[in-house]
């Protein structure tokens, strides 16, 4: 029931440390530190194919990541997949014919956008589109096309030993 | 066959009048909340025999279950060529889970059991009627501070586990293993959410807190004021505390994180 000094400074201890390791949860092992998402402005490309893309996926410049991917739709006309990002408003100097792509990080990594800087004078201003896209590669795609191409390359040569 | 029915339904009855027992006690509980506000010194006591003498069992376990978590997740990460992605394991899995489960189930060990067998030997000494006689109502005086410094410490007792478990795999996968010190960490920044995860994780250590501290004081209330009943009081907090964070965890998994 009583309770004596040293029994205070340990709970006071306790609480630290327990309010400390909060702290490191939210700061060190997840995405509190980084980039906040709140602000930033927005910018707008199409696809014809996003693959694995998500919300929340990173924009990248020449591999250091400068937005998030913040919403992610389907145009039922053109059909094409709308993918809009915001980007940290610090980074408001990328060249109007910049180019938007779809890339993988690794072999099974997550898919990200990279953006490739053009070299017009005038800069991509907030809610502007990409011209110039370039979808995410699916892999059965590639696969199928180099089955076919290896086909092609065998009939050829059996043609050329035939004749 | 008349006699199975009448156990069935004794039971069953027994079942609905214990959980009404108990969500009464809890109710007076919370009439006890000035009670502990006016004397924070109550709570000050509990918060440290239940939460403090807690920290120790709670970091080395934590420690250890980050170490394995480490070493089990590259065995099978490094057959995929993803061993970069440990971090990712070791911190999901910890902060959504492991973290909230295990340390409610060492806690309801730990400082569960001794709050049911310190309020149930208090019943068998009638040292709670002794109170009531004294106009103090021990529910408000004994109950509410014990309730209260539980419900605060569990979620500072699953961070900490967490932390330390992140640590611990953090020890193993870069230290020993050679697991990348950079990706480890930014593998885990990028695919963790504050909200997704670590607000959801702090969500599921407070409920666990609640109802393991509440069946245990109400275990150790309700008990057969003799030495028997407070064993039996003891080994059905523990098990119920068990049962309840266990199947509590599948439904907050399912809500949280399941797509319906």
């Amino acid at each position: 029931m009583h309770y004596s000094k040293s029994h205070a400074t340990w709970v006071g201890f306790f609480v630290f440390l327990g309010i400390g390791a909060l702290f490191f949860l939210a700061l060190q092992v997840s995405n509190l530190s980084s980039f906040d998402h709140g602000d930033g402005y927005r910018l707008v490309a199409r696809f014809e194919n996003i693959g694995g893309l998500k919300v929340r996926s990173p924009v990248t410049v020449s591999g250091v990541r400068i937005g998030r991917v913040s919403a992610i739709d389907y145009d039922k006309k053109t059909y094409q997949a709308v993918v809009e990002m915001k980007i940290n408003p610090t980074y408001d100097t990328l060249p109007a014919d910049t180019s938007a792509g779809i890339y993988t990080s690794g072999l099974l990594g997550e898919q990200y956008i990279g953006l490739e800087p053009g070299g017009a004078e005038e800069y991509l201003q907030n809610g502007d589109q990409f011209e110039y896209t370039q979808s995410a590669l699916v892999l059965e795609e590639i696969i199928g096309q180099f089955l076919f191409s290896k086909a092609d390359e065998l009939k050829k040569t059996d043609e050329a030993d035939s004749q | 066959m008349n006699g199975i029915f009448r156990f069935l339904g004794e039971t069953v009855l027994q079942i609905f009048e214990k959980l009404g027992r108990g969500s009464y006690f809890l109710v007076l509980m919370l009439g006890g909340v000035p009670e502990v506000l006016k004397r924070p010194g109550l709570l000050i006591a509990q918060v440290y025999s239940v939460g403090v003498l807690t920290v120790a069992l709670i970091t080395i376990s934590g420690l250890f279950v980050g170490m394995v978590l480490g070493l089990q997740g590259y065995t099978i990460l490094s057959d995929f060529g993803a061993e970069q992605t440990l971090g990712v394991m070791v911190a999901a899995s910890l902060v959504r889970e492991l973290g909230p489960v295990v340390s409610a189930l060492l806690f309801a060990g730990r400082a569960g059991s001794a709050l049911t067998a310190e309020i149930g030997l208090m019943k068998a000494t009638e040292q709670l009627s002794g109170m009531e006689m004294m106009a103090v109502d021990p529910v408000k005086r004994i109950v509410a501070p014990r309730f209260f410094a539980g419900m605060l410490s569990m979620p500072l007792l699953a961070a900490v586990f967490s932390m330390i478990g992140v640590l611990g795999g953090h020890g193993v996968g870069v230290g020993m293993l050679g697991v990348d010190d950079g990706a480890f960490w930014s593998q885990m920044q990028a695919s963790l959410d504050v909200r997704e995860d670590i607000l959801n994780g702090i969500i599921k250590s407070v409920v666990f807190g609640f109802v393991v501290t509440w069946i245990a004081v109400f275990e150790g209330y309700d008990c057969l004021a003799t030495s028997e009943g407070v064993s039996r009081a003891t080994t059905r907090t523990v098990v119920h505390s068990a049962f309840a964070v266990l199947a509590l965890d599948f439904l907050l998994t399912a809500l949280m994180f399941g797509d319906f």
